[in-house]
């Protein structure tokens, strides 16, 4: 237990030099830094393009690491990730949707430049885990609520397939959004995503103790007395907020949330409460690395975040299991 | 200054001070003029105090429009996928369309940058200053209107003579294939899947420019995903396609037995001759030109036909 504030402090200066190495690497290298207070240009590639999508990165990161982490507490499944209840495939089908109406004159078309592919993502992400609860009933049982999110998951990617079979033009852009990005993140995305993440840190900070009594099973977290299913209700919120933010800013960033806690679990046992945190400065920390890392590998161009984060996250979880097992084997 | 203040008489102060205020307003009437506002494909307007110096395109057929207009010298960055004309392969890449480096873009300091209307990076670019133009030709009117867009925003008079450059240069194509060879049921195959060209496409304009008949209906839309089973049941007379996806042709299911197949009336083109068919812009012309080759080559094979 005594570890956990160590260990946050950890990844926080972790998190600085990522953000400091951010700044200074991208497609024109060290001259935007080294110029910026000359130039205009330089200046706006440091302050207005790189400084916000480095921090976009770390935001999308903690979202989705925060997501992963409640939402692995909350279905007591270790392979939990956060599109678990549908808002990956809810925002896949209405950015296909908004993609294949953009310029059709039909009335309710005209929403569509207003809200902007991340609005349409977002409004997306929430209906599909809306949708889920609808089917499921509610919160109250969790192989109900999994069974429906895997349900809706695969409704709603089918809806969103027949979308891109009527307007196969979509497609492309349909992959690039699928891939996740975090290029295009700019301050006013930051701000968004860090709206969302304080509240949802705190509440999920609040209600780590009914994760702690659900790991010990249902029936033993009912005879703790808690007030399950308000409690559930609030964290699949909190679930749903921060996937649906971090989907609609960055697109699809898989991994993230799935690698996240485990990673954390793997430097220390943690109850909820800090584990909730830690994943949360995990994520970011993975996904502000892997940004970093897709301007690098193949500059000037960039490879999508989404593609890395799958091979970092996973060739290190890869490594830990291969480390456990045989550990235990030799003993 | 002093003195030659001095050496002025009132008279011809006021007439100095007339003379001035008239220079002033001839200078500055054409600047005001020059003022000038855009409406892109999704319907914003983009406003201009002086024709764009530095260009930075991301669709393929805009680079090659933006050359054809005669402005290829005011382009500094292309996406990875511009390679028409070899000018612009010198130029630095800024990514794809899809996934454009927002960075290398802003590095570039463009006066305007040219977007397809589905990429997401109008909106970021427009959020720190950048002035993009979103235009996406689908249609040979399109094509149409997006040159005389784009010779009016960078411009660049006579603009549209091209256009009717390219409307003679299909029309030329269209003649030289023997009227014996028209009317020939043709299905072109826009990419693996598969996706056909339908009617409503560029690609099936210019089919029915060059006298031969679709398979698809106007029905299906611009580019439909069909059913292979579709072609089976049409059986055209003749397949066009690119050479990645003629590989397998004949391989699917009950397509050996299309008579096309069985008579090679076959034409694949090479992955050149594809950027070329699939972008709707200035080489159009040369396009209906590769169409028109293929039918007459298969026409002469068969000693249908000169």
């Amino acid at each position: 237990m005594t570890r956990a504030p160590w260990l946050a402090l950890a990844l926080l200066l972790l998190a600085c030099l990522a953000l400091a190495v951010g700044v200074s690497v991208g497609s024109t290298g060290f001259d935007s830094l080294r110029h910026a207070l000359q130039d205009p240009v330089a200046r706006q590639i440091v302050a207005e393009i790189r400084l916000p999508r480095t921090l976009g990165a770390w935001l999308t990161g903690a979202l989705l690491g925060l997501g992963g982490a409640v939402a692995q507490g909350l279905f007591r499944n270790p392979l939990a990730d956060p599109f678990l209840l549908g808002s990956a495939s809810g925002a896949m089908l209405a950015v296909a949707v908004a993609l294949a109406w953009w310029g059709a004159p039909a009335a309710a078309a005209a929403l569509v430049p207003r809200l902007g592919l991340t609005g349409a993502a977002f409004v997306g992400a929430l209906g599909g885990v809306m949708l889920t609860l609808l089917l499921a009933q509610g919160v109250q049982h969790t192989l109900r609520l999994l069974l429906a999110g895997v349900v809706v998951g695969h409704v709603l990617g089918a809806v969103k397939d027949l979308v891109t079979l009527a307007a196969p033009e979509v497609l492309a852009a349909m992959v690039a959004f699928m891939l996740g990005n975090t290029s295009l993140i700019g301050w006013q995305a930051c701000g968004v995503m860090a709206a969302v993440l304080l509240p949802a840190l705190a509440l999920a900070w609040a209600l780590a103790r009914v994760l702690d009594g659900l790991s010990l099973g249902e029936a033993t977290a009912h005879s703790l007395g808690l007030p399950l299913a308000p409690m559930r209700a609030a964290l699949v919120s909190v679930l749903a907020l921060a996937t649906g933010a971090a989907v609609a800013q960055a697109g699809l960033v898989g991994f993230v949330g799935l690698a996240a806690p485990h990673l954390v679990r793997s430097l220390a046992r943690l109850t909820h409460g800090p584990l909730v945190v830690l994943s949360a400065l995990m994520g970011g920390l993975l996904l502000a690395v892997a940004d970093i890392v897709a301007r690098v590998l193949i500059a000037p161009q960039e490879l999508p975040v989404g593609v890395l984060t799958a091979v970092l996250g996973g060739t290190y979880l890869l490594w830990l299991m291969y480390r456990r097992t045989r550990g235990g084997g030799g003993r | 200054m002093k003195r030659m203040n001095s050496d002025l008489t009132p008279i011809q102060g006021l007439y100095r001070l007339a003379w001035l205020l008239f220079l002033a307003f001839v200078l500055h009437a054409p600047a005001q003029a020059q003022s000038y506002e855009v409406a892109d494909d999704r319907g914003v307007s983009v406003r201009f105090d002086a024709p764009p110096r530095r260009v930075v395109s991301l669709l393929p057929s805009l680079t090659e429009t933006v050359c054809a207009i005669g402005a290829c010298d005011r382009l500094v960055g292309v996406d990875r996928y511009s390679n028409w004309p070899e000018a612009v392969r010198r130029l630095p890449q800024v990514g794809g369309g899809l996934d454009p480096n927002v960075e290398a873009i802003v590095a570039l300091k463009p006066d305007v940058v040219l977007a397809a209307t589905s990429s997401r990076v109008s909106e970021r670019l427009r959020a720190l200053g950048v002035k993009v133009v979103a235009l996406e030709p689908k249609t040979g009117a399109d094509v149409r209107r997006v040159i005389g867009k784009l010779g009016e925003l960078l411009a660049v008079p006579g603009a549209e003579r091209v256009a009717r450059d390219i409307d003679a240069g299909v029309a030329a194509a269209a003649q030289s294939v023997p009227p014996a060879l028209r009317g020939q049921r043709v299905y072109f195959e826009a990419s693996g899947g598969p996706h056909a060209a339908g009617p409503q496409s560029f690609i099936g304009e210019m089919l029915r420019a060059l006298g031969l008949a679709n398979i698809i209906g106007p029905e299906l839309g611009p580019f439909p995903k069909i059913n292979p089973e579709l072609v089976v049941r049409a059986d055209p007379d003749l397949i066009m396609a690119g050479a990645r996806s003629a590989g397998d042709m004949a391989r699917r299911p009950g397509w050996q037995r299309l008579r096309a197949v069985r008579a090679q009336r076959v034409c694949v083109f090479g992955l050149d001759e594809v950027d070329i068919l699939v972008r709707p812009g200035p080489r159009m012309p040369e396009a209906a030109r590769l169409m028109a080759r293929c039918v007459t080559d298969q026409g002469a094979r068969e000693g249908r036909a000169p």
